[in-house]
């Protein structure tokens, strides 16, 4: 089909981490005006981003509702609902029953003092299986369940903010937040949707996770040190939520509502595991967005995992000489499935802001994937 | 571009179907599925595969002859959706496996390390009692690297792409118990974007295991009827108490229809419409009015270009809980009017239980077998009928029919609401 493209516009930004919520604290963060806040004893050795104190009553008003959730649903309900807010369509009923969700999600954390108490006391037992199924039946809490579904944050977001156009769960791992902001740029893009929320939401406070990224080699301990550095050792983990609105211009306008910035394209590759790969695919992404001007800023999702985060650095230089490139891990931790968003998120704002007018996004995952977005400024690009 | 561009009704590119597999507690295959459905066949058995002791329920629709025990889920998940790919492409004759033209879309359940595994790590920690960070220090020795990448959430979608040579990221997807429409959905709207000219959908779960089974359980959700698995999906019954849980795959080889008709392969289908509706009423409960699955199927009626007399088939989610099989008559009754007393539908899961996370591409498979056989597969251990519940489940025993039209539901929670319009090939 060549019909004809429609722009999109960001018409909502929704953010929480480690540094606050919504615009503000991410921008000064951004801008090198505050430091970055790492919590280096709770998980020790690794390093975390910890959410920072949020109301949660203040998005999500029934208490049943943020009792039935898990922390990584809470956060991405919460961010969700600040897009909402920052789109203007908090009250909306009528553009809230039409508006999609695509989250990238992955799943809910275990009951660490179930499982350890099960892998303790079986090892007692005459009967194993029968002591996991009595254990399993009698210690699970009946609602567990639902708070590790992976489509439960957006069953939440549904049940809480009442968006209700139909919703689509992305999962693995970063590249399900890729391609979820590839997906629903598209699906604008050519009409085949008016508006949606993308996003995604994920709590590092969880020694699950961290079990997951150790049984790979991949989490840095001990002295957190930046993301390109270059005796950083895997990912630091942080927790975030990020949700984006996106719409046609032309809508946007319609509605009066603020343009933070125009999604110019967003590009997802899938490079074999061998050197260079990653490096190469990368390129090829930024390719297809490019070219670039010498004013381009660079804002990565890395992870800080060897080789690959060396070849995605390699690939931005390539792509913007002597650009500075910003790592998102850097301010706010590594978000997993919620790091590309919170990387075109962060972009975003500064284009809003106009700290800039033309951002590079990338992001290559942990294990398989690669990413590259463009945001821009409004009524900028060709 | 070839030189007679068919569109839709919108102005958009036909999708058709290609090739289709299928895997299930019946069989591996079109032919072996077709059979034993259409004879009305239960693939409900006793649980082997762990013990059961202490269990509220302890059956299901398990495929217990694709791997070699003990596996996790994530390697049967793979192993199923590898045979149900290879049938598909196979059939479609797109290519040969393992360099398939597109992209893949790919409904797989939630992963996470599953008991044997975490029991394995407690055991090499030496500590007593263990807790996590007892875990983390035996992850830490790298003695057990292949977990990671086994348990990673994009991992079966990964290792599928790699066998297929499909293009581009592979989309790993949950909407719950409708996953396997949504993948199927993906695949029709990249076609219909031009994005791609061919896509592969599939839906798989092989996730019968200890905890999974007791997550439902506890919700209530599963039907206890042990003493007589095959009985125990029972959908539109009055006497329905749960779902099974049950395993498979379903695959779809979509493409252009230009594209297809170009290449001289046969068109077996195409789908013609998707639709899909939030809920916003409760976690695991549909709204009492019904709208939201109401609101999906006539959006995919609608996308497809047809109104509801056009349908000559219900392909039902028809779960066996008492609420999803009121609610699913509820809604189609206010769909389809008074013609819905004689609108046939029926529910595969009778016989393959649910599917879960493939349960829209299986059911998916079983609706083109209709349409390519003239048959309804009926609803088996329909003896006990809900008053309530007044429709035509083409009870126990499969019907020969005029079928060019059919409308499969899938409805998960979380508030999913997905339907799909599959129709043969327009004249």
């Amino acid at each position: 089909m060549t019909a004809m493209r429609r722009r999109v516009a960001i018409t909502g930004i929704g953010l929480v981490s480690s540094l606050g919520e919504g615009l503000a604290p991410h921008l000064k963060a951004l801008r090198g005006e505050v430091a970055p806040i790492v919590d280096t004893e709770s998980f020790k050795p690794y390093p975390i981003h910890r959410l920072a104190e949020l109301d949660l009553s203040l998005q999500i008003p029934k208490r049943g509702d943020i009792r039935q959730m898990e922390a990584w649903q809470r956060l991405g309900v919460y961010a969700a609902g600040l897009a909402l807010d920052s789109a203007g369509l908090k009250d909306d009923e009528a553009a809230k029953d039409r508006l999609e969700l695509l989250v990238a999600a992955g799943g809910g954390e275990r009951d660490h003092a179930v499982d350890g108490a099960i892998a303790t006391g079986i090892r007692e037992a005459n009967d194993k299986g029968a002591y996991l199924n009595e254990h399993l039946m009698n210690d699970l809490r009946p609602t567990l369940f639902l708070a590790q579904l992976s489509n439960l944050l957006a069953g939440n977001i549904s049940i809480v903010h009442g968006v209700t156009g139909g919703s689509r769960t992305f999962m693995g791992e970063e590249q399900a937040g890729v391609d979820a902001m590839r997906i629903g740029l598209e699906r604008v893009a050519t009409g085949q949707c008016e508006a949606i929320l993308v996003g995604g939401a994920y709590n590092a406070e969880r020694r699950d996770m961290l079990l997951s990224f150790e049984l790979g080699g991949l989490a840095h301990k001990g002295t957190p040190v930046p993301v390109f550095a270059d005796d950083r050792a895997g990912c630091i983990t942080g927790s975030v939520g990020a949700f984006l609105m996106l719409e046609p211009v032309e809508a946007a306008a319609q509605r009066g509502a603020r343009v933070f910035a125009e999604v110019a394209g967003v590009q997802s590759g899938f490079a074999k595991r061998r050197p260079g790969a990653v490096g190469a695919e990368l390129a090829r992404l930024i390719g297809e967005l490019g070219p670039f001007t010498s004013g381009t800023r660079a804002i990565s999702a890395a992870t800080g995992i060897a080789p690959r985060t060396a070849e995605e650095r390699e690939a931005i230089a390539a792509a913007l000489p002597g650009a500075e490139v910003l790592a998102a891990g850097d301010l706010v931790g590594h978000g997993l499935e919620a790091a590309f968003p919170t990387a075109v998120a962060f972009a975003a704002a500064l284009v809003a802001e106009g700290d800039t007018s033309d951002v590079l996004v990338t992001g290559a995952a942990q294990w398989r994937g690669e990413g590259a977005a463009r945001i821009i400024a409004p009524g900028g690009g060709s | 571009m070839t030189a007679s561009a068919t569109r839709d009704h919108m102005g958009r590119p036909v999708v058709a179907v290609t090739g289709y597999g299928i895997v299930s507690s019946l069989g591996i295959g079109r032919a072996d599925n077709w059979a034993a459905a259409s004879a009305g066949t239960s693939g409900v058995n006793a649980i082997s595969r762990f013990p059961t002791e202490g269990l509220r329920t302890t059956i299901a629709a398990t495929v217990d002859f694709a791997l070699d025990a003990p596996f996790t889920s994530p390697e049967l998940g793979e192993r199923l959706a590898a045979m149900a790919a290879e049938e598909a492409i196979g059939e479609s004759g797109i290519g040969p496996i393992g360099d398939f033209p597109g992209p893949l879309f790919m409904a797989v359940p939630p992963l996470e390390l599953e008991w044997p595994q975490r029991l394995e790590l407690a055991e090499a920690s030496g500590q007593d009692p263990v807790d996590y960070d007892d875990l983390l220090a035996v992850a830490a020795k790298g003695e057990h690297r292949a977990y990671h990448e086994l348990f990673l959430f994009g991992g079966v979608a990964a290792r599928i792409a790699d066998r297929f040579g499909t293009r581009g990221a592979p989309i790993s997807l949950s909407t719950a118990c409708s996953s396997g429409g949504t993948a199927i959905q993906l695949g029709v709207e990249a076609i219909r974007r031009g994005e791609t000219d061919a896509a592969l959908a599939i839906g798989t779960d092989g996730s019968v295991q200890v905890e999974a089974l007791v997550r439902f359980s506890l919700l209530s959700a599963l039907s206890v009827r042990n003493d007589e698995p095959q009985k125990a999906a029972r959908p539109f019954t009055k006497d329905r108490d749960g779902f099974v849980m049950g395993e498979g795959a379903g695959a779809l080889v979509l493409e252009d229809y230009d594209r297809a008709k170009a290449r001289g392969t046969r068109i077996l289908a195409i789908v013609q419409g998707c639709g899909e509706k939030g809920d916003g009423f409760h976690r695991t409960r549909s709204s009492s009015d019904g709208v939201p699955a109401i609101r999906a199927m006539q959006a995919a009626i609608e996308d497809a270009g047809i109104t509801p007399d056009d349908i000559d088939y219900i392909n039902a989610h028809g779960t066996s809980t008492p609420e999803n099989d009121k609610m699913e008559c509820m809604s189609c009754a206010a769909v389809f009017g008074e013609r819905m007393k004689e609108l046939p539908i029926s529910s595969n899961k009778s016989m393959v239980g649910h599917t879960l996370t493939a349960a829209g591409a299986i059911e998916g498979v079983f609706s083109l077998m209709s349409l390519a056989h003239q048959r309804l597969l009926p609803t088996i251990n329909y003896d006990n009928p809900d008053p309530a519940i007044e429709l035509d489940v083409v009870p126990n025993v499969a019907r020969d029919a005029k079928v060019e039209t059919v409308l499969s539901n899938s409805f998960g929670f979380g508030g999913q609401n997905t339907c799909l319009v599959l129709a043969a090939e327009p004249r």
